[in-house]
């Protein structure tokens, strides 16, 4: 039997983003010993780069804001197929967890009265989301760091997990190796949490990092836990496209929450064009009216321009197709124009959106002061994910709880921005705290040396296949390409019945490709072994978009543009059946509970 | 409109040296450092190693030297430098050198967590919550602004030249000393340390760390002069330190 190095903790915990370090830190405080692993440097997960602000009802702003529209609009923007008890646990959990930032040493933005500034963003009906310019993200992480590692945690830096172990229905620990030398290592943990993030990059346009290979995702479906949801992904509506190399890269939500405003190729506010009845009754119905809403006019109805991300995205497209859009395919996203209404502008805009100033100046020369942006939709997050238990983060498989963007259910068919770094607090301390009690409960399992076997053989594969006509970049590019063209914004049957056959074709690409050179820090290998979990992701979302015949949220079907009543009563489940084909099946969802009913009634 | 660069990389190789390669490259408008290693790891050497996540100076995990200069790969745009003759692609000098690109950084993170962490006074209101104005924490705001992105610590010639990794914590850890300082609400005393362990003496103050900040923190004038000067006035008047250091906080 191979003589792998091995760890040994109470909990082990496989991310470390936001949710991943927050789990860390709450387990730690239970009194277990806990490991932390994460594929980069600490410190640098996708977390880091959120910007415009995590979403939390405190009231600073507008007194009238409370849980209770927190929870509607959550719920609103998720077009009812949240799991609803998240969603009233994370309206409810939200500010207490944000001023506990604080208390870790976090430096929000101040209001006048020295509390905590909160900007308006898409969806939130009052302004909700603390911030710090528009370097939320960074904030966030670094005071998780900076707190977590006074707490006794272990971290694993450039580790990446492979497999999961198992001991008969249970999770008991994971399998991986360290980039630095490429040696195997097995971590024995009597819970594990995994907080892996999303999946972008099964999209070529995308804002996410390498990172972003929805490996926690296909961890989990590998060892047997169900998949929510998978047929929801956000498509952020405005990534920058010009110059070629930073297509993708996000332009953030705040740049219209601070008067931004969209326009076509004739200057036409095309956002004024189309109105979901939904949300009629909340949208100015002039830019006057806007205006006075990004001011803090309080009887002020939004912008359009701050309708759901799902819905601005799609109007983009449309004004795109119409062959209404921008040089180079997009639509012109312009924050320069509200010289016109104040004098200062050129501050403000430096002032409240620093980095992006920064982004287009040293990208894409361009002053954002003065010039409108060229923006278009772009791949970023994962509504779907693991299917967990609205309290205790767990899912279908004992010992395994999964917290963050890799877990489904908090934002149903559509997220609202700012919802994900509340979302990783909330979450993140629940599967740290019931990760800790399970931990604490049972004692550790058995590793099964076929199973170490088995995975070390498989990753090592690539290595042995030479002569192999192809790299493992090729067979990503394809996947990427493919996803995006055929499982992308606007979908159709036919379309995604070719995407399930070309992803058969990349998996037997994906066996066979071989990769150069020895173990340490090899991204090509890496490459290749990340190939299963983006092959096993991207199934779910074709399987699970092809059956959802209706359009919601961040799916949309040309072939079925309207939203069907009946649809609105489950959600797609997809796992490994016994014979390792992927199965899907309708769940009902549970009857809401009746005080929250009435809350969504009262806020209609 | 696009056309042939050559980029000479430094690869290690198997027994812990290395040399330059150069990689003949087509450029095209638009393109930062990072692309065209990315198109190199792509098309001509799948193993070459680097580090990278946001694409947008937002994670500070791209650090190398470029033509000599410490830079964020994914900032520094192609137009900006010359490419007649060879663009040199290197790690980090102050580092050991892992693989390719990436260094082993690790001594950083260890420095991190000798210092002392954030102690807040009691909250101010009964949710728990504090009030801070917001000039009182635009200097705080401004260090932690920081991505870790190490460039200062290269280009510290303290570090680099001198080796003194044990005895001096960096630029960095400098101004991650003078955010907790300067914190409104935290009420430690990180004094003694900054004198001895943090070997504040030893910056003279060059300025070379605040040049190369892609933040543009003035690390010197903001960060590490008023700390030097808060222990000058400790070692001379620790009465008048300690007022100082209590009154924002009343
Ligand atoms: C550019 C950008 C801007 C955003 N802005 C906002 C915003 O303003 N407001 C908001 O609410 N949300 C925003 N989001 C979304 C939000 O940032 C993410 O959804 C959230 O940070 C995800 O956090 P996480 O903790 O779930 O995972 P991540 O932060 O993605 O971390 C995942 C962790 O898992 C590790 N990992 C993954 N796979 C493995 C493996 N196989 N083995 C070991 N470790 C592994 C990674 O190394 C990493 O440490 C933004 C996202 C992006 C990309
Ligand atoms: S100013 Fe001080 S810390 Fe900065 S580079 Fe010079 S010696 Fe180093
Ligand atoms: S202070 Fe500036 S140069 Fe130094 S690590 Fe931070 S961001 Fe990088
Ligand atoms: S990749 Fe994040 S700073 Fe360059």
């Amino acid at each position: 039997m191979t003589n792998y190095e091995s760890f040994e903790y109470d909990v082990l915990v496989i991310g470390a983003g936001g949710a991943g370090l927050r789990a860390a830190i709450e387990a730690s405080a239970a009194g277990v010993k806990v490991g932390l692993v994460c594929k980069s440097l600490l410190g640098k997960a996708h977390t880091v780069m959120a910007e415009g602000g995590m979403a939390a009802a405190m009231g600073n702003v507008d007194d009238r804001d409370n849980w209770r529209v927190h929870f509607a609009d959550t719920m609103r923007g998720g077009q009812y197929v949240n799991n609803w008890r998240m969603a009233e646990l994370h309206a409810k959990e939200a500010p207490a967890r944000v001023h506990e930032l604080e208390a870790w040493g976090a430096v929000f933005d101040r209001t006048p009265d020295g509390k905590i500034l909160q900007r308006n963003f898409g969806g939130h009906k009052y302004p909700r989301l603390a911030h710090v310019g528009d370097r939320t993200g960074l904030e966030l992480i670094r005071t998780l760091q900076d707190h977590g590692i006074h707490q006794g945690i272990t971290v694993h830096m450039e580790y990446t997990i492979v497999t999961l172990l198992k001991d008969g229905d249970r999770v008991i620990g994971a399998f991986g190796y360290d980039r630095e030398r490429g040696r195997f290592k097995i971590f024995r943990a009597k819970a594990v949490v995994l907080a892996t993030g999303g999946l972008g990059r099964a999209y070529r346009i995308t804002t996410n990092s390498w990172e972003g290979t929805g490996d926690g995702v296909s961890l989990a479906y590998h060892a047997g836990a169900e998949l929510r949801d998978m047929e929801f992904i956000q498509f952020h509506p405005t990534g920058m496209i010009w110059p070629p190399s930073v297509r993708g890269l996000l332009v953030t939500e705040a740049v219209r929450g601070d008067g931004g405003i969209l326009k076509n190729k004739e200057g036409r506010r095309f956002m004024f064009d189309d109105i979901p009845d939904l949300y009629k009754s909340q949208t100015a119905t002039d830019p006057e009216e806007g205006w006075r809403y990004v001011m803090g006019d309080k009887n002020a109805r939004r912008p359009p321009e701050l309708l759901t991300r799902d819905h601005v995205a799609r109007c983009i497209l449309r004004e795109v197709k119409a062959g209404r859009g921008s040089p180079h395919g997009g639509v012109f996203l312009d924050i320069a124009w509200i010289k016109e209404k104040m004098p200062s502008a050129p501050e403000y805009i430096k002032r409240k959106l620093p980095s992006m100033y920064h982004q287009f100046m040293q990208l894409a020369s361009l002053d954002i002061t003065r010039e409108p942006m060229e923006i278009g939709p772009t791949t970023h997050y994962l509504m779907g994910g693991i299917r967990v238990d609205g309290d205790t983060q767990a899912t279908n498989i004992p010992g395994l709880f999964a917290a963050g963007e890799c877990a489904g259910g908090l934002h149903g068919a559509n997220r609202l921005g700012g919802n994900s770094l509340s979302d990783l607090i909330v979450f993140g301390k629940r599967a740290g705290e019931f990760a800790a009690k399970y931990a604490k409960e049972n004692s550790a399992g058995k590793v099964n040396d076929a199973q170490l076997e088995e995975a070390s053989r498989y990753a090592l594969e690539p290595f042995e296949r030479e002569g192999s006509p192809e790299g493992p970049y090729q067979v990503q590019h394809d996947l990427q390409g493919m996803m995006q063209d055929l499982v992308g914004i606007v979908r159709r049957q036919e379309e995604m019945a070719r995407a399930l056959d070309g992803l058969k074709q990349l998996w037997g690409r994906a066996n066979k490709v071989a990769v150069a050179s020895n173990r340490e820090y090899n991204p090509g290998w890496h490459t290749a072994l990340d190939l299963n979990h983006l092959l096993t992701v991207s199934e779910a979302i074709t399987r699970s978009a092809l059956d959802r015949k209706e359009s919601r949220g961040g799916h949309f079907r040309e072939d079925f543009p309207k939203k069907d009543p009946e649809a609105q009563k489950y959600n797609t489940v997809v796992w490994q059946g016994k014979d390792g084909a992927m199965q899907l099946r309708r769940e009902p969802i549970p009857e809401m509970a009746a005080e929250l009913k009435q809350v969504i009634e009262e806020m209609k | 409109m696009s056309k042939q660069v050559t980029f000479r990389i430094w690869r290690t190789d198997a027994n812990g040296g290395g040399k330059f390669v150069d990689y003949p490259t087509e450029v095209s408008e638009g393109m930062v450092v990072l692309d065209v290693v990315h198109k190199i790891q792509a098309e001509q050497a799948n193993d070459l190693a680097c580090r990278w996540n946001c694409k947008a100076g937002k994670c500070g995990s791209c650090s190398a030297e470029i033509n000599g200069m410490p830079k964020l790969m994914c900032m520094t745009r192609l137009d900006q430098i010359p490419l007649d003759k060879p663009v040199t692609i290197e790690p980090m000098r102050s580092f050991p050198r892992l693989r390719d690109l990436a260094t082993d950084v690790s001594w950083n993170f260890r420095v991190k967590t000798k210092i002392k962490k954030f102690n807040p006074r009691k909250p101010d209101a009964s949710d728990g919550s504090w009030r801070m104005a917001q000039a009182d924490v635009d200097r705080v705001q401004e260090f932690r602004k920081c991505i870790e992105c190490f460039l200062c610590q290269d280009v510290c010639h303290v570090l680099r030249d001198h080796h003194k990794h044990d005895e001096f914590i960096g630029p960095r850890f400098l101004v991650y000393t003078a955010a907790l300082e300067m914190h409104p609400l935290d009420t430690e005393d990180r004094l003694p340390e900054l004198k001895q362990a943090c070997g504040v003496g030893f910056c003279n103050i060059t300025k070379c760390c605040t040049k190369v900040c892609p933040e543009s923190i003035s690390i010197t004038d903001n960060a590490i002069i008023p700390l030097k000067e808060r222990v000058v006035d400790d070692f001379f008047d620790p009465l008048g330190w300690l007022w100082k250091k209590l009154r924002p906080k009343t």
